[in-house]
């Protein structure tokens, strides 16, 4: 391999781990950030000086044992540079999702209560400070960006860069108590708090100790045998708890350098330009990174989609198999070698995932097709089942035995059990220490031996061993004949159309379904453009008569493959419509991590519902949008309500 | 307040406005029998946000042409940095350190969007077309201190993502903004914006207000600017002028502006002798 031995087990938290990388992996690269254009990197070594002066610079402002500190911003050095920097002082960091509205951020820097907020631009300060007097216990706020501040009031505001200045200049009288500090960091101290973005009412702040944190980096750096040549792209927010465990607790551990995409936007220019070996991304993101091709692909001229769609069928049919290293006949091998050079590699290259040693998708089901499609040019995706309360892994799946429908193998350290009611438990080293001030929520989650309800509901597969998740606990419901609701199972089918971005199932209860349908503008809109559609806005584009024709065939192929499932054949979509806003979590519709908040949207859309079950054809609806800036307007439109194919269910269960 | 005005000011928000940096005495430009502009006065002064406003037809852009040294008034003297300036031709129009954007975009619609701010920066380019050519020596490492000139403007504006994009491709919002970029490329001493904000949404205008805003704050540039949308001038400018009918009807900081009758007649619409 040629890295240098991994760090010994009795670095216990994340500075000890930096004070080790600084003098044994000192000129290795630690993090990248673009630049004006060009990448810079900070060794280990500089990012060891940086934190150090940082650190330093908050104890000068009078940060202590046990204060909290905000992180708020988008993925920056010197955020993540903060993290450790609060430990050594001995105080705890607190990511916050940086594209939460004022009020949603309020509500985390007061419950935390939060001293320090380290924040990355003018954007950030201005929210903090907009809800400033409602958080008494906030002194200071530190930003990273100085545009734009110069002219703001400087009594409690600090540029990252004064402060690291100011810490400079105290490494005489500071720098022994930060030391020993440093020294005195124990497994079971907080390492930080991370609050989940929660489907269902308030976030909490889950409390994660070094101890949690240091095990699940370790335990999986081991499992996938991460090293110090691999490199990562940060683009997930900060406040989420995959970021933290792979942007700090792995690179920590492995040693592998992290790098800082320029701006949200320029995401995937920054993949292709830094081409990581490992790559982490919900199934959102493989969607979208996918149904940008597909619409590329549509522009392309007849050569080329020909050879395209030729080699992505072969690929489909043996790419799978010749990564998990089965059998291939040399034929299809060298045909495969073939469509390497000319279709699968050139693409790889245009998504920036040539080099992806280690690819894993998380948080929600990904569609079994594109699963497979990344797979089979040569990708080695695989599932991970996690939550913020187990320090990411539950379970993950070991390497040659990859499928879309499970979600893998307990990880090292974590035991499994599934109860009467299908819910899955799991206790391991990583789990939780507790939500901050919140003993009841504590104890509803967690029990008295330390097992943890994962809320979701599922099974572990005979024979395999693997765990298969079916929905979110709440949501699986019974039907009025009472057959088997699982939602999520429906949507998903749906969503995997590159043109429908959500898809809410109605049923629980009813006789029968109904669904609620997203557009996915990016794609349909190039449809549109294409096939000279004219259109003013998303709502206008929705409600156009060929959209919903397209959606007709979705729902009823959906219908199709869901009346195959003998479980779940009741779950049909007899009724759908196509929304007319998309739904957002500015409107509290999605969780910051784009889960739909199933109760607040059933709530929200029920005129269209009501129609729906009655019978009527066309739906008028009003619904309350919030922009950016956090003004509200309306949206109106007439939906039109669509009738789809139901397959009849085959024969009914033996049993019966 | 013309008077305080001579020596410069500070702004309520706390910057020092300097000296005048251009001044207009009794300006008159005529196309043949028609009077676009008539005896004209005002000045713009060393690090002030200056609007000139006035209904349509009113001679704004006229003005800015004037300013900027394309026209040439019949009567009247344009002072600039203390030095009457006489008739010009166009690279000396170029060379004098004044930018501008135009209120119909105009940029190299097949080029990137850097390579339209790199564009630029051709006035401050020093070698010569043979080793430019060739790429050779000094064009090279011009060209590299050129490019972090242009990266920063990029970062400034936050157009990153568009580095590399055809600007004919872009919307109509964020070709305003590479244009912005591309004026400022010049590092000008006096930057004029012909309608920065026409035919922008809500969103766009709010962006574009705060990215002139940081230009004069970051920069400290000197800004004068033609806006129709009344609201935005009167937030970030320092001081505004208004035109009618080719006359001046009233100079001053924006609430005496918004009070002056004659303003408001203008605006509103009073029957004219």
């Amino acid at each position: 391999m040629g890295d240098t031995v991994a760090p010994p087990e009795a670095l216990d938290t994340l500075p000890k781990l930096l004070n080790w990388n600084a003098e044994h992996r000192g000129s290795a690269p630690a993090m990248r950030e673009k630049l004006y254009g060009i990448w810079q990197s900070y060794s280990w070594a500089e990012s060891r000086d940086q934190v150090r002066a940082f650190a330093l610079g908050l104890k000068g402002l009078g940060l202590g044992e046990g204060d909290r500190v905000a992180i708020i911003g988008s993925n920056r050095p010197r955020l993540y540079w903060t993290v450790p920097a609060a430990q050594m002082c001995g105080a705890i960091p607190v990511p916050v999702y940086q594209d939460s509205v004022a009020e949603e951020m309020q509500y985390v820097l007061e419950h935390a209560g939060v001293r320090f907020a380290v924040v990355e631009n003018q954007e950030q300060v201005d929210k903090v400070l907009s809800v400033q007097d409602r958080l008494p216990e906030l002194e200071h706020i530190i930003y990273a960006d100085p545009r734009g501040l110069r002219k703001y009031d400087h009594s409690t505001l600090h540029a990252f860069t004064d402060v690291q200045d100011a810490g400079r200049t105290r490494e005489g009288d500071l720098g022994p108590e930060i030391d020993k500090t440093i020294a005195e960091g124990k497994p079971d101290d907080t390492c930080v708090m991370l609050y989940t973005s929660g489907t269902t009412g308030k976030p909490k702040g889950v409390v994660l100790s070094n101890e949690n944190i240091i095990f699940a980096a370790r335990s999986s750096c081991e499992f996938d045998n991460l090293r110090q040549s691999d490199s990562v792209l940060a683009y997930l927010p900060m406040a989420w708890v995959g970021d933290f465990i792979f942007s700090s607790g792995q690179s920590y551990i492995a040693g592998f350098s992290v790098a800082c995409p320029e701006s949200a936007e320029t995401m995937l220019h920054d993949l292709k330009e830094i081409g990581p070996t490992y790559f982490f991304a919900p199934p959102r993101i493989f969607e979208s990174l996918l149904t940008t091709v597909m619409i590329r692909m549509e522009d392309a001229s007849k050569t080329k989609q020909r050879m395209f769609h030729k080699y992505m069928e072969h690929a489909k049919k043996v790419g799978g198999d010749i990564l998990d290293g089965k059998p291939v006949s040399f034929g299809d091998k060298l045909k495969y070698w073939i469509g390497d050079k000319l279709v699968y590699g050139p693409l790889k290259d245009t998504m920036g995932l040539s080099n992806v040693r280690l690819g894993y998708t998380a948080g929600e089901a990904i569609g079994p097709e594109i699963f497979q499609f990344y797979r089979s040019l040569g990708m080695n995706l695989k599932q991970l089942y996690g939550q913020t309360e187990a320090s990411v892994f539950v379970t993950a799946q070991p390497d040659g035995e990859v499928r879309a429908d499970t979600v893998g193998v307990p990880s090292p350290g974590v035991e499994l059990k599934i109860d009467g009611d299908m819910r899955v438990w799991y206790r391991s080293p990583g789990v939780f220490v507790e939500y901050y001030k919140q003993p009841d929520k504590t104890a509803e989650t967690k029990d008295a031996d330390g097992w943890v309800d994962t809320g979701d509901a599922g099974f572990i597969e005979e024979g395999s061993g693997h765990l298969r998740i079916i929905d979110r606990a709440k949501d699986v419901g019974k039907m009025a004949d009472g057959s088997m609701f699982a939602p999520k199972y429906v949507e998903n089918k749906l969503k995997f159309y590159p043109n429908i971005l959500e898809a809410v199932l109605v049923g629980a209860g009813r006789d029968r379904c109904v669904a609620m349908i997203n557009i996915d503008l990016g794609s349909v809109g190039n449809w549109a453009e294409r096939n000279n559609i004219a259109y003013a806005s998303y709502t206008e584009l929705a409600q156009h008569p060929q959209v919903y024709k397209a959606m007709k065939e979705h729902v009823d192929e959906v219908n199709r493959s869901v009346a195959q499932d003998e479980m779940l054949s009741g779950c049909q979509i007899h009724r759908f419509v196509v929304l007319h806003k998309q739904l957002d979590a500015d409107d509290g519709e999605l969780t910051r991590t784009q889960k739909v908040r199933r109760a607040l949207v059933n709530e929200r859309y029920q005129v269209i519902i009501d129609a729906m079950y009655a019978g009527d054809t066309e739906v008028f609806a009003e619904t309350e949008v919030t922009y950016e800036d956090g003004r509200k307007g309306k949206i109106s439109a007439t939906l039109k309500i669509e009738d789809a194919a139901v397959q009849p269910v085959a024969a009914k269960m033996a049993a019966e | 307040m013309l008077d305080a005005t001579s020596t410069g000011f500070t702004t309520p928000d706390g910057r020092k406005i300097g000296g005048p940096v251009m001044e207009m005495k009794n300006i008159t430009l005529r196309f043949g029998g028609v009077v676009a502009l008539s005896d004209i006065s005002f000045d713009i002064l060393e690090g002030e946000i200056r609007a000139i406003i006035g209904p349509n037809g009113a001679g704004k852009s006229s003005m800015l042409n004037v300013i900027n040294g394309f026209y040439h008034p019949q009567e009247g003297d344009v002072i600039f940095r203390g030095a009457k300036r006489g008739p010009m031709k166009p690279h000396e129009i170029a060379h004098q350190g004044i930018a501008r954007t135009f209120q119909n975009i105009a940029l190299f619609k097949g080029m990137t969007t850097l390579d339209n701010i790199m564009s630029g920066r051709l006035t401050k380019m020093k070698s010569g077309m043979l080793s430019q050519a060739l790429w050779f020596g000094k064009a090279e490492q011009e060209e590299v201190e050129h490019r972090e000139a242009v990266e920063k403007i990029i970062d400034f504006l936050e157009i990153q993502a568009i580095r590399k994009t055809p600007v004919g491709r872009l919307p109509y919002g964020l070709q305003k903004r590479v244009e912005l970029g591309r004026a400022l490329a010049a590092e000008p001493q006096l930057l004029l914006l012909d309608e920065p904000m026409a035919g922008m949404n809500v969103e766009e205008k709010e962006d574009m207000c705060r990215f002139i805003l940081d230009v004069n704050d970051e920069f400290g540039t000197t800004i004068a600017l033609i806006e129709h949308d009344m609201g935005v001038v009167m937030d970030i400018a320092d001081r505004v002028v208004v035109l009618d009918y080719g006359k001046k009807i009233g100079d001053g900081v924006p609430d005496e502006v918004r009070s002056n009758q004659d303003v408001i007649d203008a605006y509103l619409g009073v029957a004219h002798d």
